[in-house]
């Protein structure tokens, strides 16, 4: 068992998952490819967003995998935190909203 | 300002500790050299096309410090090409009919002969003459302001560093005010027509990453860069040339410094691209050092490893014809031009 659940090296190794589940793999990374080239949206846009949501699900591959993609497709250290914070404010927002349930809840126990 | 390895006594100025640097792990054990990944592509040797391009360093002196320069440059620098050897490549072209001169430095207005080469290059009907400019050098001193209307004269066409649109990251890698002098410059390169639609004044950009990343889709940075700095400055240019860093000299040092070695290494490896084998520029290039030694390019050249043939390893001693049948001599670092849409002095090669 190793000691520690993230390797930063496992990152490379991510293809290989393919070996317990060949066909049902290739499906995803061809997906996978095909979601990231350039379309309605440029690829710098995608990578910021990728890069907000690798924040918002909290993986540390997808932060390092995308803070990398984003640099390289000329992104500033400007636009890579602002991304960040979209996916604070939707995570944030998320938790808040629910304040709302809180307070249904409450109110409808209360005098 | 930082000094050069070589002032500051930094042991990577020493050619030797960067090729053992270059010889050790990963590739020791984990990844390939750059030879084993030639071979199965019938690359090896790597063998010359025709050559098209003389590219002459006239010194290491510069005005300036990068922190990625492979030539390791800088004002400390005393390396300078005499006139003598400049008249020896003015023959060479004369002779040869290389049809493009490419000047680079150390800021290469530094060197003393400098318009005298230029204006010699142009009577003899070089069809074309690139100078890799600095473009602070412009602002440098009075006696610069004038050198957009000099290259203007002869036609030349100017190559310039901007490794990005906005002043932070082009002041961490070039120097404190880099970016705002270089504006300046490029204000004054567009005022003497370059950079426009004149086919005849091209003045183009050279991107490289601001660190231990590899540079992204070439024509996406150029639509970048052609936008804000139209928007911001209200500067235009011809193109923008993507340039991968080679892992030698200064960005060596840097990469080793920040702990980025091995890692940057492995992914310059994993994006080698055999297509890009075929447009490396060491094919239809001779790098020339001031001192009249000859090179596959300018990177061998700061690794002191001269071409291959000995019989023709100074200008004094110039056959084209063994040139272009010698082998090329490639090492680790070669894995900078090969990686992804590849890299050379003209930008992406496949």
């Amino acid at each position: 068992m190793e000691k520690s659940y993230y390797n930063p090296k496992d990152l490379k190794k991510f293809g290989e998952i393919a070996e317990y589940e060949p066909k049902l793999a290739e499906k995803f990374f061809d997906y996978y490819g095909d979601v990231f080239k350039e379309g309605a949206l440029s690829q710098r846009e995608k990578s910021l967003i990728a890069l907000a949501v690798s924040h918002a699900v909290k993986c540390p591959y997808c932060i390092d995998a995308y803070t990398e993609d984003s640099m390289q497709k000329g992104a500033s250290e400007a636009m890579m935190m602002e991304a960040v914070h979209v996916a604070g404010a939707i995570t944030g927002g998320a938790v808040l909203v629910h304040g709302v349930q809180m307070m249904n809840k409450a109110k409808k126990l209360s005098m | 300002m930082i000094k050069s390895l070589k002032a500051s006594g930094n042991k990577l100025a020493e050619i030797e500790n960067q090729l053992r640097v270059l010889a050790d792990e990963p590739f020791k054990t984990e990844l390939p050299t750059f030879k084993k990944k030639l071979e199965p592509i019938g690359h090896f040797p790597l063998k010359p096309s025709k050559i098209e391009i003389l590219q002459i360093n006239v010194g290491y002196m510069c005005n300036q410090v990068c922190k990625h320069c492979h030539v390791d440059a800088g004002p400390d620098r005393k390396e300078i090409m005499p006139k003598e050897y400049l008249q020896k490549c003015l023959d060479i072209l004369e002779e040869t009919q290389i049809p493009i001169v490419d000047l680079t430095g150390g800021a290469p207005e530094m060197n003393p002969n400098f318009r005298w080469f230029v204006e010699e290059a142009h009577k003899i009907g070089v069809k074309e003459i690139i100078v890799r400019s600095n473009l602070t050098i412009i602002k440098a001193n009075k006696k610069y302001h004038d050198l957009p209307g000099f290259f203007k004269k002869h036609n030349v066409h100017v190559v310039s560093s901007l490794p990005y649109y906005q002043a932070g990251k082009t002041d961490a890698q070039r120097g404190d005010g880099v970016f705002n002098s270089s504006i300046e410059a490029l204000k004054m390169l567009n005022e003497a027509g370059y950079g426009k639609e004149d086919p005849s004044l091209q003045l183009d950009l050279v991107y490289n990453p601001t660190g231990a990343f590899l540079p992204g889709d070439q024509a996406q940075l150029e639509m970048e860069f052609k936008s804000n700095l139209k928007k911001d400055f209200n500067i235009e240019f011809n193109n923008l040339f993507a340039i991968t860093n080679i892992p030698i000299s200064r960005f060596l040092d840097y990469l080793i410094a920040s702990d980025n070695y091995e890692e940057y290494m492995e992914k310059l490896v994993l994006a080698f691209n055999p297509e890009a084998v075929e447009g490396v520029m060491c094919r239809d290039t001779i790098s020339v050092d001031w001192d009249g030694y000859m090179y596959d390019c300018d990177f061998n050249q700061m690794l002191d490893m001269k071409v291959a043939d000995k019989t023709t390893q100074h200008i004094n001693d110039f056959d084209l014809a063994k040139l272009e049948a010698r082998d090329i001599l490639i090492n680790q670092h070669c894995y900078g031009c090969t990686a992804g849409a590849g890299s050379s002095c003209q930008g992406t090669v496949a």
